[in-house]
């Protein structure tokens, strides 16, 4: 660790690191309209995900979007002797509160609002961050993306509840439920950004450290 | 002299000599480079053999089942997917089906395909896309959060109905569990390695 070389990215060293099987080779240099693939699994290999920021900005902007429809519209209709109730994603959670299951409420508050808006929010800074060649705190950054990368999953709760609310509560004129239209744009959301955390590339927060280095 | 670089910040690292049970991490941005696991081969396989058990009883066996007064609502694991297609919504029960039955049960496929010649010494074909497939997989598996969706489900209907969980219900609690075990026992590094040696 006392030696100076350690500190040299693959990229500076004219390496390059697989995606998926994690082999260390050496760039080759594709020309146009070429790709380059790993020695060992075959995948296609970059030194950066390609067009890491124009591609996250593009699918956190669409998600943005959709998550108003998600919010406005309901995501379930109940209909009980003839009388529908629409259900959105908040008024889910305000329900929860009322009838004492705050833990519930929690859940569904902190996987349906909560997590997709900070999920906005780190994505929008740390590019940002990358676009204004940040050099503030990148270990930081790193965990902040590391964590938006793991959690975002965890939204996909209140699609399933609604799946399982619609099989059971199936009882023809007495009580039936039904996906509402927010359902499909909540679930675009969640695949969405999981895809723009996807597309981010971590590496480019460091990358600035070793221009200036 | 082996190499590894960081794949959160490129960092490039010099492979260690480590004991099993270890992880290396980056000195620069501390994300685990990769982890030594013991018996990597033969525990992935023990959980993988008895998570498809599970699957094959939580997929088959009664699932929830509704009741309030006379009336009683059985369901399956697959009729909240049945039912949203049903009601137009084709691309949220695929979905649905993609993240909690497709993508779970081909991981496991995935899993005993790479790994049994793995351990019987002989040489799969395809393995290595096939195992490069499976890595693209792991964020769309989503049982675990199924099973969130599950309890929050039960407690929804609980003031009007009462919800009793079948077989199927435990089988998936319990698949839930036992996959993440056959994933966190995957040595990726060994396996790489012995992918790529044949």
């Amino acid at each position: 660790m006392k030696n100076e070389k350690i500190f040299a990215s693959a990229k500076q060293l004219g390496l390059v690191s697989c995606h998926d099987c994690h082999l260390l080779s050496r760039w080759p240099k594709p020309a146009h309209r070429q790709i380059a693939l790993c020695p060992r699994c075959g995948g296609p290999l970059h030194q950066r995900k390609v067009h890491s920021i124009a591609r996250t900005w593009a699918l956190l902007l669409a998600a943005i979007i959709l998550y108003i429809p998600a919010n406005v519209l309901p995501m379930t209709v109940t209909t009980t002797l003839g009388s529908a109730q629409a259900d959105t994603i908040m008024s889910g959670v305000s329900y929860f509160i009322h009838s004492g299951s705050w833990e519930i409420a929690l859940v569904i508050f902190t996987a349906s609002i909560f997590v997709p808006l900070m999920k906005f929010i780190i994505l929008i800074y740390l590019l940002l961050s990358v676009q204004f060649k940040s050099v503030k705190r990148p270990k930081d950054r790193t965990v902040l993306y590391r964590i938006t990368e793991a959690v975002g999953r965890w939204s996909m709760v209140d699609v399933y509840v609604v799946t399982i609310l619609v099989a059971l509560v199936k009882l023809g004129v007495l009580a039936n439920i039904e996906a509402g239209p927010a359902a499909i744009y909540f679930a675009s959301v969640v695949v969405i950004t999981m895809i723009a955390a996807e597309s981010f590339d971590p590496r480019l927060i460091w990358d600035v450290m070793e221009v200036d280095a | 002299m082996q190499q590894i670089a960081c794949h959160e910040c490129d960092l490039v690292h010099t492979v260690p000599k480590m004991a099993v049970g270890t992880s290396a991490r980056c000195v620069r941005c501390g994300s685990v480079l990769f982890s030594i696991k013991a018996q990597s081969i033969d525990r992935t396989l023990a959980w993988t053999i008895a998570g498809l058990v599970l699957y094959g009883v939580a997929v088959s066996f009664p699932f929830l089942t509704m009741k309030s007064g006379a009336i009683m609502q059985q369901t399956a694991l697959l009729s909240g997917m049945q039912q949203l297609f049903l009601q137009g919504e084709i691309v949220l029960a695929t979905l649905v089906l993609l993240t909690c039955v497709l993508i779970p049960l081909l991981q496991m496929l995935i899993l005993l395909y790479v790994f049994l010649p793995l351990k019987l010494n002989i040489r799969a074909i395809y393995a290595i896309p096939t195992f490069r497939l499976f890595q693209h997989f792991r964020p769309w598996s989503m049982i675990e959060i199924y099973m969130l969706g599950i309890l929050v489900a039960i407690v929804k209907l609980a003031k009007i109905a009462t919800i009793v969980p079948g077989l199927a219900v435990g089988a998936f609690g319990l698949l839930v569990i036992v996959l993440t075990c056959a994933i966190s026992s995957i040595d990726t590094h060994l396996i790489w390695q012995r992918l790529g040696s044949d």
